[in-house]
């Protein structure tokens, strides 16, 4: 294999004060490759995303990203222009809050049209065109292109934002529980459309989840954390049937069968 | 050329943390290899960790000690060891499970799950599908039901997906957890006809039948795992 990984973390850890956010988190994650980061509330799972997706800065610790020019680049060492083009283009972030996430009062087409004027696309029909499309491929009828997402119900939200972010074809995308405040029925379709989008886009992905059962569907590997500090990684499908440590076999034993 | 398939001095506990740290030993010891062309059942009396065997050497569970040697594109991994990037790839070139029970996604269609590890592997969606609607004709499975979630599938209908979606690719490796359990007997000879073809194409088979007819229909040798218990050696 002559792959290389895409990001590569070394040692980061994240300090608010003398209180842990996440402490000495290192890994690789590889092209096409989707990560679960599941664990309770203040884990410190989201201040882990919020570091490598460059929201936060990290305390120590290095995070690199592979460009696409084929070189690594230090993540804290970049410029914010720089930056923040990479996260307009190469990159996606879906919040748990759609408002977070997409621009409520302007049109649901101009919310995914805007990302593609950020990679320079200037041609109105094109973009219109483009932005159909991908209502279409998330599932929003093409007559609510011209609608504004304040009209949307959450779950539509959430497939819009999930549009907006996948239109420039990014490399990385961070999830920051995705099917978080949705109905269950709606998950399932999320869930499903994100899997095949993913599959079918050979994106990478790193979803932080409190859901076992959204981290089984989705991620090929995945990272347990407690109290800042990943206790327990390997194989998805290995951490859940075989768990090691006592937290993960409490989390385990805790799912509902239904 | 090499045995796809060596195990060596394989062990296995699990600690239950939550039950003050109970340790229950499953395996010990635990050594055998399959050829190509051979099919080998793990026999034994239920709990005698027929299928924790499985699932390790598919990477579901974890190995204490131990070495589970693959032939995997003309080298070995011992998947025993190996990064999770290694196991999945090794899954999805070379070992092959058929699970006794099937676990559904929602909403994608019975012929999607058949057909998903051909896509995985690159295969064009149409080809895939006329792989896959093959498959399942074989299995008898009523045609009205192939372009349905499985989630409503009776135990039997459920079964023969799982077994269609196993047995799709050309995987040098085969594992089997008692693929014919709730099926009839039309059915199971069809299972039988189907693992005889994998045979005759060089493919190593290690399973699990509790039925005998099937069992003795499809063993090239028998191999009892009460062996590897730690509660035998105790005793």
């Amino acid at each position: 294999m002559t792959q290389t990984p895409l990001l590569k973390v070394n040692d980061v850890s994240k300090f608010y004060g003398s209180r842990i956010g996440c402490r000495n988190v290192s890994f690789e994650l590889w092209p096409g490759e989707v990560l679960a980061i599941v664990g309770e509330s203040g884990s410190g799972k989201t201040t882990l995303l919020s570091c490598l997706s460059t929201r936060l800065m990290p305390s120590s610790g290095i995070v690199e990203y592979h460009m696409r020019d084929g070189q690594y680049r230090d993540l804290a060492r970049m410029g914010e222009a720089e930056r923040r083009f990479l996260m307009r283009t190469d990159w996606g972030f879906v919040h748990q809050n759609p408002a977070d996430g997409l621009r409520m009062t302007v049109s649901a087409g101009a919310n995914v049209g805007e990302r593609l004027m950020a990679v320079g696309d200037r041609h109105y029909g094109n973009i219109r065109a483009t932005a159909a499309d991908w209502l279409r491929r998330v599932e929003i009828e093409e007559d609510r292109i011209d609608d504004q997402p304040r009209s949307f119900s959450g779950g539509m939200r959430q497939r819009l934002q999930i549009a907006r972010n996948l239109v420039t074809s990014p490399r990385l995308v961070f999830m920051d529980e995705p099917t978080g405040g949705l109905d269950v029925s709606v998950q399932a379709r999320l869930l499903d459309l994100v899997r095949g989008l993913v599959h079918d886009l050979g994106l990478s992905a790193i979803i932080v989840t409190h859901d076992l059962a959204v981290a089984r569907l989705l991620s090929h590997r995945m990272m347990v954390m407690k109290d800042g500090l990943v206790i327990e990684q390997g194989l998805t499908d290995r951490v859940l049937d075989d768990p090691r440590e006592p937290y993960t076999q409490l989390l385990v034993s805790s799912i509902l069968q239904v | 050329m090499a045995t796809p398939l060596v195990v060596s001095e394989v062990a296995k506990s699990f600690t239950m943390h939550l039950r003050d740290g109970i340790r229950l030993p499953v395996v010990n010891g635990v050594s055998f290899s399959v050829k190509k062309g051979e099919c080998v059942v793990l026999g034994g009396p239920s709990g005698v960790g027929k299928s924790s065997i499985l699932k390790m050497l598919y990477g579901n569970y974890a190995v204490d000690a131990g070495q589970i040697l693959i032939e995997h594109q003309g080298h070995l991994v011992d998947l025993a060891h190996a990064a999770p990037r290694a196991v999945l790839e090794v899954r999805r070139d070379t070992l092959g499970y058929v699970s006794q029970f099937l676990r559904v996604v929602p909403r994608v269609s019975a012929l999607d799950v058949v057909a998903e590890p051909l896509l995985a592997r690159g295969v064009e969606q149409a080809a895939a599908r006329e792989k896959a609607s093959e498959l399942l004709a074989k299995l008898n499975l009523p045609r009205a039901l192939w372009q349905l979630p499985p989630a409503t599938f009776s135990g039997g209908e459920q079964q023969r997906v799982n077994i269609a979606r196993g047995f799709i690719t050309d995987h040098a490796i085969l594992l089997l957890d008692e693929p014919t359990a709730s099926l009839d007997a039309t059915n199971r000879r069809v299972v039988v006809e189907m693992i005889a073809a994998k045979k005759a194409e060089g493919v190593a088979l290690l399973g699990i039948f509790h039925d005998e007819e099937v069992r003795d229909a499809v063993a090239d040798r028998v191999l009892d795992v009460s062996a590897f218990s730690p509660r035998k050696v105790a005793a």
